[in-house]
């Protein structure tokens, strides 16, 4: 007998395992060939197309649908891949609506783009169904290249450098691969294990080793890697979590979302997670639209995301704000928190609404009381754990258009280097660039 | 609401929408069907002489080919002509003519090319109290290598001693249906006004092969590993069937000839473009075959519909309204002077038009970074080409440069006076021919 919606508390078993199978099966099922089809024929074939330049990793996108129309989704996967080693999730959780469908000519005339992430999707599981992986490596080069970081971006740079010849070792501080593919993105978006069968898949290039449980700081020193290898690729993530700066943070019930969405990743059983009958999201990002949404579909009974500004200012974007709802998930929008309380654990949460004048945010004075007996805090992550010797920019790592940072041989990319969004798309590009810019640099 | 009563060689049906013979007008199961859902009439489909009927294939009889979201353009098929008795033909046609008066019941016949073959099958047929007959000799798979359908249409003298057989034994209406398998359809068209007949019907299929299998290595539709070329027939053919029916009304020899239309007829506007170039009706078969007997119902309220729009009582009033202004290539005006221009607020900026005009044409459409796409009316030569590939319906038109205006292609001010190839300087024989 499941626990229900009701029973107060972070409770396991809120919902049945049949009711969780259906909560977390497929976002957005995969097309069947029918579907593929009919979604392919609607592309118009634009020239120099606005999707393909609204791409991060500015994949042929015209070219693939065509292949699809044409009878070959695994030349289409090829043209993707050629890209983007990391399409396959890409195709599964890119913001579409605000990268190539928004540009979609389609979406211009008809208010309906053409499906290009659901395409993305069927060229590339096609291709990786049959197990097969498209690209071969160069002769050796006898370079040896050290990627910190196998998230996204390392996990990018990597493939492409084992493509141009190069030896690869791959460390993370985890003992498994993919970065926040494997333990930050919802469990909706990428079901089935997909992150790890991409891993898998992808290293079928060859060259890679993979080297886990070793963490920059600790077992691994930058100086250490500079005088080992003949280049180094940082891509260490944002791996600090900001705090909520308010009394009572401390209580039991409050913990990071990141933390929770991880375990939810990582959980054999769903239905032996627990979670709270009133939970409030503090934050306004896909992390706080991903704990949100997933605390619901665990059972709980209400779910608030309380954000200190705008709907408009919200980083999750409108389909994600969208989706939430669709959930039940309520939003709140210019409210901050103010205090935790409750007798040990989280009972209540203190929200104070908010006014924002020229980008600042502060507080009227009213305030507001939730139930909450479970609070995430989803506020953005922090650079942490980088080497003193490199320049930071803002609060990441400085690179430059190529990915190198201030220190010579070593290259930087994902969320941890500075420019670009925090999204997968814009980590694989950088990844990408960086190891071509390290081929350059070695090889020229 | 317009008068849709169509009468063609006296034959009156309740609309111009006639299924053409083929496998929709088989048999009176189908035939009451089409009568109930709203056809004007039917051509029955083709019967052959009395004996043991043919046979057909067993495996697939129909290709074809397919646009976006696969919307069928072309089909294409290896039937034969009715593979049922004569007998049980006769009784059904007997039977419907009999319940749908109002109706046009013309009955299609194929038998050899003898004089007594025509002069046995055509007082059964007269007996059926059918409107009239169509002489198929138009069919190009099959029956053609026996000697019979296109192999006869394909022979001018043939078609009028053919015809004449028919006016000899029979006295309603004669239709004969032409095939397009030749290289100028006016001399069949002339063959069987020779002989008398009452009108032509075209066109008949057209001989295709629809695709080929590439792991068996073999056309579509395969029987058995192998295929033969089939007679093709739906929306991808109307060009094709439009000219050849244009050629037939302006042909001095032909005109007022009546025509039934056929090829790709799918909306009213098929129907309607046909019948201003001359035709008295259409008969439809693929617009059927893909989706039903009740494709009519859009037919009949869309030409209906046209009709009251334009103030049109009945069919004559539209009939062969367009067929004076088809003409030969030397007389089309050089001073009429156009240029495409480009709906800025109708743009979806996909620049299908800036590929096509400046790989494949005339380098006369200009693309600003932020993807405004332009004419230049300095390079434009107004081939339309823009217009066609445009995926917005009336994004990109045409604009005439009015008489008085310069053309800023040739730096010239447009007379606004007809001038044709015939008087043009470039024309060697321009001289010659004044």
């Amino acid at each position: 007998m499941a626990t229900s919606h009701q029973a107060s508390g972070i409770q396991a078993a809120r919902l049945d395992a049949a009711g969780i199978a259906e909560n977390f099966s497929d976002l957005h099922p995969a097309y069947d060939a029918h579907e593929a089809a009919v979604a392919a024929d609607r592309c118009y074939f634009c020239y120099d197309a606005p999707c393909m330049t609204a791409c991060p990793t500015t994949i042929d996108i015209p070219q693939f649908i065509r292949e699809i129309q044409a009878g070959h989704p695994e030349s289409a996967a090829r043209t993707i891949l050629e890209q983007n080693i990391l399409g396959g999730m890409c195709a599964r959780v890119c913001p579409t609506e605000t990268l190539c469908e928004e540009a979609c000519v389609r979406e211009t005339a008809e208010g309906k783009p053409v499906e290009i992430g659901r395409l993305q999707r069927y060229a590339t599981d096609t291709l990786m169904e049959k197990g097969v992986h498209p690209f071969t490596r160069a002769a050796a080069t006898g370079k040896k290249i050290a990627v910190v970081g196998a998230g996204p971006a390392g996990l990018a740079a990597a493939h492409r450098l084992a493509m141009l010849g190069h030896d690869v070792v791959v460390y993370d501080a985890k003992s498994k691969a993919g970065g926040l593919n494997e333990f930050g993105i919802a469990a909706y978006k990428t079901t089935n294990d997909f992150a790890a069968r991409e891993v898998d898949w992808l290293l079928q290039i060859g060259g890679i080793t993979m080297d886990y449980g070793k963490k920059l700081g600790a077992e691994l020193s930058l100086d250490g890697l500079t005088s080992a290898y003949d280049a180094v690729f940082l891509s260490i993530g944002l791996a600090g979590v900001n705090a909520l700066r308010a009394p009572g943070e401390d209580k039991d019930g409050v913990r990071d979302a990141v933390e929770f969405i991880a375990e939810l990743r990582q959980a054999e059983d769903l239905t032996a997670l627990p979670v709270g009958r009133n939970v409030v999201v503090i934050g306004g990002g896909m992390t706080a639209v991903d704990a949100a949404v997933q605390s619901k579909l665990l059972g709980a009974e209400n779910v608030t995301i309380a954000y200190r500004r705008s709907r408009e200012e919200m980083g999750a974007s409108r389909f994600e704000q969208d989706l939430a709802a669709s959930k039940g998930v309520k939003l709140m929008f210019n409210v901050m928190p103010k205090a935790v309380l409750g007798n040990g654990s989280a009972a209540e949460i203190e929200l104070e609404y908010t006014e924002v004048a020229d980008g600042k945010v502060s507080g009227t004075g009213e305030t507001v009381r939730l139930a909450a007996d479970q609070v995430f805090k989803a506020i953005g992550q922090t650079l942490e754990g980088q080497p003193d010797a490199l320049a930071l920019e803002g609060r990441k790592i400085k690179v430059d258009a190529s990915g190198r940072t201030s220190v010579a041989g070593v290259w930087a990319g994902g969320d941890c280097a500075s420019g670009g969004e925090d999204l997968t798309v814009t980590a694989v590009a950088e990844g990408r660039d960086a190891a071509m810019d390290i081929h350059s640099s070695l090889m020229g | 609401m317009a008068d849709l009563t169509t009468e063609f060689l006296g034959i009156k049906s309740p609309n111009p929408f006639w299924l053409a013979s083929a496998p929709p007008t088989d048999k009176e199961y189908n035939v009451r069907r089409a009568f109930e859902a709203g056809w004007g009439g039917v051509v029955w489909k083709t019967l052959g002489a009395e004996g043991p009927p043919v046979v057909n294939v067993n495996g697939p009889r129909y290709g074809a080919i397919w646009g976006a979201d696969r919307r069928l353009l072309g089909l294409n098929n290896i039937e034969l002509i009715t593979d049922r008795p004569l007998q049980t033909n006769l009784e059904e046609i007997t039977r419907v003519k009999k319940d749908y008066p109002d109706r046009a019941v013309i009955v299609s016949i194929m038998v050899p090319c003898e004089e007594q073959a025509w002069k046995d099958i055509l007082p059964q047929v007269e007996a059926t109290g059918a409107d009239g007959i169509e002489l198929n000799f138009g069919c190009p798979h099959g029956m053609a290598e026996r000697g019979m359908g296109s192999a006869v249409g394909q022979v001018p003298e043939y078609i009028q001693m053919v015809t004449e057989w028919c006016k000899k034994y029979y006295s309603k209406p004669v239709i004969v249906k032409l095939t397009p398998n030749i290289t100028d359809i006016r001399n069949p068209a002339r063959a069987a006004n020779a002989g008398n007949a009452d009108a032509v019907s075209l066109i008949n299929t057209i001989n295709s092969i629809t695709s080929v299998d590439l792991d068996n290595m073999a056309p579509e539709p395969t029987i058995g590993g192998k295929g033969t070329h089939g007679g093709y027939c739906g929306p991808a053919v109307k060009p094709i069937a439009l000219n050849m029916v244009a050629e037939i009304a302006r042909d001095p020899q032909t005109r007022g000839l009546p025509i039934s239309a056929i090829g790709g007829v799918t909306t009213w506007r098929d129907a309607a473009e046909f019948m201003a170039l001359g035709a008295g009706n259409v008969q439809v078969c693929t617009a059927a075959m893909t989706y039903g007997f009740n494709v009519v119902k859009e037919m009949i309220s869309g030409l209906s519909t046209w009709m009251d729009e334009k103030g049109y009582a009945s069919t004559q009033d539209f009939i062969g309204m367009a067929v004076p202004n088809v003409t030969d290539w030397q007389y089309l005006d050089l001073n009429y002077v156009t240029k495409a221009k480009i709906s800025q607020d109708d743009c979806i900026k996909c620049g299908r038009c800036y590929a096509a005009c400046e790989d494949t044409s005339h380098q006369a459409i200009a693309m600003s970074e932020d993807r405004v796409f332009t004419v230049k009316d300095d390079e434009c030569v107004a081939c339309n080409l823009c217009v066609n590939v445009c995926p917005v319906e009336g994004c990109i038109t045409m604009e005439e440069v009015p008489a008085g205006q310069i053309d800023e292609r040739t730096g010239e001010v447009v007379s606004g006076e007809y001038a044709n190839w015939t008087t043009h300087p470039n024309n060697p024989s321009a001289t010659a021919a004044e």
